[in-house]
């Protein structure tokens, strides 16, 4: 265990190295939210209500979705596809342990330096700018946080599973890039999942997507009622689960059949 | 005492795919792909005792990567068996490789943007190395390679020889009975690469490490290595003590001549035609040079004819180097 959270410190050290590329982030996840602000601004118009969310629930959605992007996000997938094709997992694979381990703990290091340098300063910001309301009640924060820990846990899976195409694909950018927009869109990201038609609802329901922002933007915004809450959490726990299985058989057949480019 | 390395009948065969030319070949290479089956590896056995250094060479591409890349689990062979410290590197990859070390020349197995010793602790800690062991072996390590005032600077920033020094530091953190080199002294300078040299003559006696090499530097083999496994085209085509692949293949010595006087190979010839004597006359200057079976009395004879009958401005006697006769043996084999 020392070993996975040696490597969250390391990790975390790397980003230290490169803060300041993590500033003009914060100006950049600003623009959004003040773009996604306008916009919803704009539909709500005269009205009070959409979909049970009033305006000010929305801003605070739209502000919450995308700062909690900035933990759960991570470019795991992409790093995997240039190890491989560059033939660097060779070396990932001499050492004492669990490469996908490895690389979901880097995630973690990255989410983690992200919330401190990223997350928090920028929520802060914006909440000056925008009318934002922050949920008084602990049992909200409390059931949010597990939420977004598990959001981390199934967006690292699918981005692992993307990564470990490349074994087979060799050449998997489209993919990972095609990911990208489909969890941006289908995880509620942009548009709360309630917005969508109900047939999309239903589809939606049975994919792992809104649990990685749907579900923590509505905690946060007490959007749901605690039993709605824990239902969706144990739904993201469900998912985190039956995502190992995938990873794992793919893993597998990846390590027998791996070919490792260059000499 | 127990092997280190056992290899039987060990193979890795690679899918080459080729490209159709043009347009509608590469239309047509979409829907199925032309390839061919390469062993890189072609059944190969061998075993390395406990504290050998065996140097594995051969010449570029003739599989010495393909084969320790098997070696530490890796690849996946195709067919085969390999036993490496009594376990199946593939197989039981997580344990089996705490108790090796590699080092790919070509390859930095460092943290690229964080300090030398960051990426100490951190293997340190994936390998669960004590803080007493860590203290009395690395620093020994450290000094030897001289590492100390590299610690703290990102691996990105080390020359390439600093670099390797780190890296062979970081192959040795968990002190392993067993060490793979692919070439680890490529693009070095002498200085660095003696150093090297030291330091794993140096734990080879201290801890009786075995070390598998491979290397292009023939003087590196020379200097460490008693036994040589040769690979040519994925097989093994010698294998054995290089005392002994000198003496069966080296061809006797080699005494060059300059005349003052003009001088054909004919002469030369007749003068020592009671001799077992083969004459070469050096295609850029008047060097002539006979080859002889390597015996003192026999030379002794030969330079006595050649002096009592011609006049000499220069005599060499050389004996055939490693490297001549390696160089022998990729152009024309070993048989
Ligand atoms: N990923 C791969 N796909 C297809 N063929 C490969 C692959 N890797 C190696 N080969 C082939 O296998 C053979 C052996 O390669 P290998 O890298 O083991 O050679 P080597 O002895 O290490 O050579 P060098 O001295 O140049 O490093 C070569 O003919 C090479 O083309
Ligand atoms: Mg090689």
């Amino acid at each position: 265990m020392d070993k996975y959270l040696e490597m969250i410190r390391i990790r975390f050290l790397m980003m230290l190295a490169y803060r300041t590329n993590y500033y003009t982030g914060i100006l950049i996840y600003s623009i959004n939210i003040g773009a996604y602000y306008f916009l919803w601004s704009a539909i709500y118009g005269e009205k009070d209500a959409i979909e049970g969310m009033s305006v000010i629930h929305m801003s605070t959605y739209v502000a919450i979705a995308w700062m909690a992007r900035a933990f759960y996000f991570n470019n795991i997938d992409r790093e995997m596809a240039a190890e491989i094709k560059e033939g660097k997992v060779a070396v990932e694979l001499i050492r004492p342990y669990n490469y996908l381990g490895m690389k979901t703990m880097q995630g973690l290091g990255e989410g983690i330096f992200r919330l401190f340098f990223f997350s928090v300063p920028g929520m802060v910001i914006v909440s000056f700018i925008f009318p934002l309301q922050f949920s008084a009640d602990a049992a909200t924060w409390l059931l949010f946080v597990l939420s977004i820990v598990l959001s981390f846990f199934i967006n690292i899976q699918i981005n692992l599973l993307t990564g470990i195409t490349t074994f087979f694909l060799f050449n998997n950018t489209g993919l990972i890039r095609a990911k990208r927009v489909v969890i941006d869109l289908f995880s509620g990201l942009l548009i709360p999942i309630s917005f969508f038609p109900t047939w999309a609802q239903d589809v939606l329901k049975f994919l792992p997507f809104q649990g990685i922002s749907y579900v923590p933007s509505m905690i946060f915004t007490n959007s749901f009622s605690n039993n709605e809450a824990v239902q969706a959490i144990i739904l993201q726990g469900i998912w985190v689960l039956i995502l190992i299985i995938p990873i794992q058989i793919l893993w597998i057949i990846a390590k027998k059949q791996l070919i490792i480019q260059g000499g | 005492m127990k092997d280190a390395i056992t290899v039987r009948n060990l193979k890795k065969e690679f899918k080459a795919y080729s490209s159709r030319s043009g347009l509608k070949g590469a239309f047509r290479d979409l829907l199925t792909r032309n390839y061919k089956i390469v062993p890189a590896v072609n059944d190969i056995s061998f075993n390395v005792k406990q504290g050998e250094m065996v140097g594995y060479i051969g010449e570029n591409g003739a599989g010495k990567s393909t084969t320790i890349k098997m070696l530490t689990g890796i690849l996946t062979p195709t067919s085969g068996e390999v036993t490496v410290n009594g376990m199946n590197p593939h197989r039981d990859r997580e344990k089996f490789v705490s108790t090796i070390g590699v080092v790919f020349g070509q390859r930095s197995q460092l943290w690229w943007d964080i300090a030398v010793q960051e990426s100490f602790r951190l293997l340190k800690k994936v390998y669960k190395v004590s803080d007493e062991q860590f203290e009395s072996h690395m620093a020994h390590v450290i000094k030897t390679l001289g590492l100390e005032p590299l610690l703290d600077k990102p691996v990105r920033k080390l020359s390439l020889g600093q670099r390797m020094r780190c890296e062979l530091a970081a192959a040795l953190i968990h002190n392993p009975p067993l060490l793979f080199l692919d070439e680890p002294t490529i693009g070095l300078d002498v200085l660095v690469k003696l150093k090297i040299r030291e330091f794993l003559k140096e734990i080879n006696e201290k801890y009786n490490t075995t070390i598998l090499l491979t290397t292009h530097d023939l003087t590196e083999i020379e200097a460490l290595c008693e036994r040589v496994v040769m690979l040519d085209d994925g097989k093994i085509i010698y294998d054995g003590a290089l005392k002994s692949l000198k003496e069966k293949w080296g061809e006797g010595k080699e005494i060059e001549f300059q005349f003052l006087e003009e001088v054909e190979i004919t002469d030369l010839n007749s003068i020592t035609a009671s001799s077992e004597v083969k004459w070469e006359k050096n295609d850029k200057e008047p060097i002539y040079t006979a080859i002889v079976e390597d015996n003192d009395e026999l030379i002794s004879l030969l330079i006595a004819k050649v002096v009592a009958d011609l006049k000499v401005k220069d005599i060499n006697i050389k004996e055939t180097s490693t490297e001549e006769i390696i160089r022998n043996i990729y152009d024309r084999g070993i048989s």
